[in-house]
């Protein structure tokens, strides 16, 4: 197989073959992967460090588009036992306090640390940070993965861009490295690493979205993040926790833009169509407003639900010269809101934002779901490690707990790595298996394409697991008829066909998604309670029990059937 | 969400492996095409995260949301300056308006 053009024809060539070897190999060079990549250099600078990336670090993963504050920091007056508190109440009971805990007592020295590369963290007139929450601080972070990719590359970081990583090679339960092909010249790496990193983000695109067709990736977490990390992980075996808690945003309607900038940065109240402030109204034994995630967007999709919508967030409080603000402070973080507006005669200074719920996600940033790691951030597999959105049981830890994932599993990486040094990186690796799952879609002449298959796989979920069309919600029997049409859909992937190399990449996202759906459904059905409203709202068990369910739902791929753990909450703080 | 690629003034970044366009894109969407010009595969997978728009050294690529959710001839163009950014914002009247937003790099930073 050759150096194809875009939607070119295959070549009849033999497919190239790179072997590469590194001593820490890291999948995924967003926020938590370069924070690790450049810790690594810094604690042991000849130590080979290598960046496997699919697109190019300049501006992948969730950072691509710029970040307009840094939602968890430890303010003056806070502590990191006082954010586990915090996060545990919003996280309804369940989270890993050791993570979370190890995570918070690292935040400010990192934040301190990309403060130092070139981001800009504004500061009132004593030079200390302008606090927008509890746990949050401005920051002027439009180029934030610039200065963070820019520094990843001048610490002597070996980036391999525009590569896909598709498995890990796992033998007698201990990691050796990966497979992955290049996207752009078809070229199949085999990575010989002593220890490996995964940091490859959460999965979106497993639900149908809000918008679709020409709007289709119009999804608040990044559609380039497609699970790969889980996928890899739950094929290699690794234990998975908590993928029952999903995640859910609250956003402006249509563009999908962040709220809570409305919300904490300019006080906008939601409203619903007969201008109630619900929030406050009907869900304030909860907490109103300042109710956990989970129950704050189950006050707006219940409003929907039961006909009071639409549902809005008020600004109309504003002044022109506030609006003007609140539009640069976009024009920052997520410019298209701006362009939205202008594009539908709307000033929200006159009219309140209408907001509704995203499709679901798969993440461990924002919610629970991911690999299931020790303190060390040490995965089940000997010698891999997890940071960031694909590593589970830390909700709430966002961009600077992902850097702090990220610095702790380099710190324990690198000393697992000196302590093996001597040992001889097992060579003995068939790889054939894995030549022929990658391409096999160039071989099929008539088949189905990665994007029909994803329609599927997106239709089922919405309406058999949860989806929007379901005001999120699910039970027994719909999950079970899910999961059977889920494994008829698994069958397909045979028939995959793809032309060109980002085909090619588009058909192993497919088939990453379905693995993540898969296990997904099981941790859905088999939690029989409802913990986290809207996230997992099972209609047939619709009260959290905290004397059964306290507890974890983990799972492993056995013998290809999905095997269920529970694990049991630790409370420490 | 998409892009548009006004061809007059994008110059493929000659001199460059790759356009930094293409370079950026996170979803590896946009490509050379036959013609040798800067074109996207499907409009439909774009995130609108603009890392493309924010690189291209010429002005020379647009935002275009979908009509599905917007009215045709609202425009919002990004010129990068090494300290701010200046957008250029013009709705469906055509009123035009600019926001200059400094671009906060520390020292010692990029």
């Amino acid at each position: 197989m050759g150096n194809l053009p875009a939607g070119g024809v295959i070549l009849k060539d033999p497919i190239k073959i790179k072997v590469l070897e590194t001593d820490f190999l890291i999948i995924g060079g967003g926020a938590a992967g370069c924070l690790a990549a450049v810790k690594a250099k810094d604690i042991q600078n000849n130590l080979d460090v290598m960046i496997l990336e699919k697109a190019n670090i300049m501006r992948s993963g969730c950072l691509a588009s710029g970040l307009n504050a840094i939602n968890a920091y430890i303010n003056p007056g806070e502590s990191p036992e006082s954010f586990v508190k915090y996060v545990r109440k919003d996280s309804m009971g369940l989270i890993r306090e050791d993570l979370v805990l190890s995570l918070a007592k690292r935040l400010n020295e990192l934040v301190k640390l990309v403060e130092s590369w070139g981001l800009s963290i504004n500061k009132n007139e004593n030079g200390d940070y302008v606090k927008r929450g509890r746990w949050n601080i401005e920051i002027e972070g439009e180029a934030i993965k610039p200065i963070i990719a820019r520094k990843t590359k001048e610490s002597g970081v070996n980036i391999i861009n525009r590569v896909l990583a598709t498995n890990l090679l796992v033998k007698n339960n201990r990691v050796y490295g990966a497979f992955a092909f290049d996207i752009r010249k078809g070229i199949f790496y085999y990575i010989r690493a002593k220890a490996v990193l995964i940091a490859t983000g959460g999965a979106s695109g497993i639900y149908r979205p809000q918008n679709n067709g020409s709007a289709q990736h119009k999804t608040w977490y990044s559609p380039f993040n497609t699970g790969a990390g889980y996928a890899m992980g739950i094929r290699a075996g690794a234990e998975m926790t908590s993928f029952e808690m999903r995640f859910i945003a609250l956003r402006v309607k249509d563009i999908i833009a962040p709220t809570g900038t409305m919300a904490l940065g300019f006080k906008a109240n939601q409203i619903n169509s007969y201008g109630e402030k619900y929030m406050v109204k009907r869900y304030n034994h909860f907490g109103g407003d300042r109710a956990p995630t989970p129950l704050r967007i189950n006050g707006p999709i219940t409003e929907l639900k039961e006909g009071r919508g639409p549902v809005f967030l008020d600004l109309t409080h504003l002044s022109s010269e506030k609006i003007k603000k609140l539009k640069e402070v976009y024009l920052n973080m997520y410019p298209g809101l701006v362009l939205y507006w202008a594009a539908n005669n709307f000033d929200p200074g006159e009219k309140p934002v209408e907001i509704q719920g995203t499709e679901p996600y798969i993440v461990g940033g924002h919610a629970g779901a991911g690999y299931w790691i020790n303190e060390k951030r040490e995965t089940t597999i000997e010698g891999l490690y997890a940071a960031g959105d694909v590593a589970g049981g830390a909700p709430y830890k966002f961009v600077s707990g992902s850097w702090a994932e990220g610095v702790i599993a380099a710190e324990n990486a690198i000393k697992y790595i000196l302590r093996y040094k001597d040992l001889d990186i097992i060579n003995e690796i068939k790889f054939n298996e894995e030549i022929k799952r990658v391409y096999h879609p160039f071989y099929i002449n008539e088949g189905i394409s990665a994007n029909d298959m994803e329609e599927r796989l997106q239709k089922i979920m919405d309406e058999y697991a949860g989806g929007i069309s379901k005001y999120y919600e699910m039970n027994d029997k719909e999950l079970k008829l899910g999961l059977e049409k889920i494994m008829s859909l698994k069958k397909q992937i045979k028939y995959l066909k793809a032309d060109n190399f980002h085909e090619l990449m588009n058909c192993h996202e497919v088939i990453d998604r379905i693995d993540v759906a898969r296990v997904l459904i099981h941790h859905l059905l088999y939690r029989k309670e409802t913990r986290w409203p809207i996230y997992q709202t099972r209609t047939d068990y619709p009260d959290r029990d905290d004397e059964n369910w306290l507890k974890f739902v983990n799972s492993k791929l056995i013998n290809d059937s999905i095997v269920i753990y529970e694990r049991p909450y630790k409370k420490i703080v | 969400m998409g892009i548009y690629v006004n061809k007059e003034l994008c110059t493929v970044c000659k001199g460059r492996e790759e356009p930094l366009c293409v370079e950026n894109c996170p979803g590896d969407l946009i490509f050379i095409n036959k013609e040798g010009k800067v074109e996207i595969r499907n409009q439909a997978e774009c995130w609108d995260c603009m890392a493309c728009i924010k690189s291209c050294p010429y002005g020379a690529l647009e935002t275009r949301l979908p009509y599905q959710i917007a009215d045709y001839k609202a425009t919002l163009k990004p010129l990068l300056k090494r300290d701010k950014i200046i957008w250029k914002l013009r709705d469906i009247r055509g009123n035009i308006e600019e926001y200059i937003i400094p671009r906060k790099i520390n020292k010692g930073g990029v």
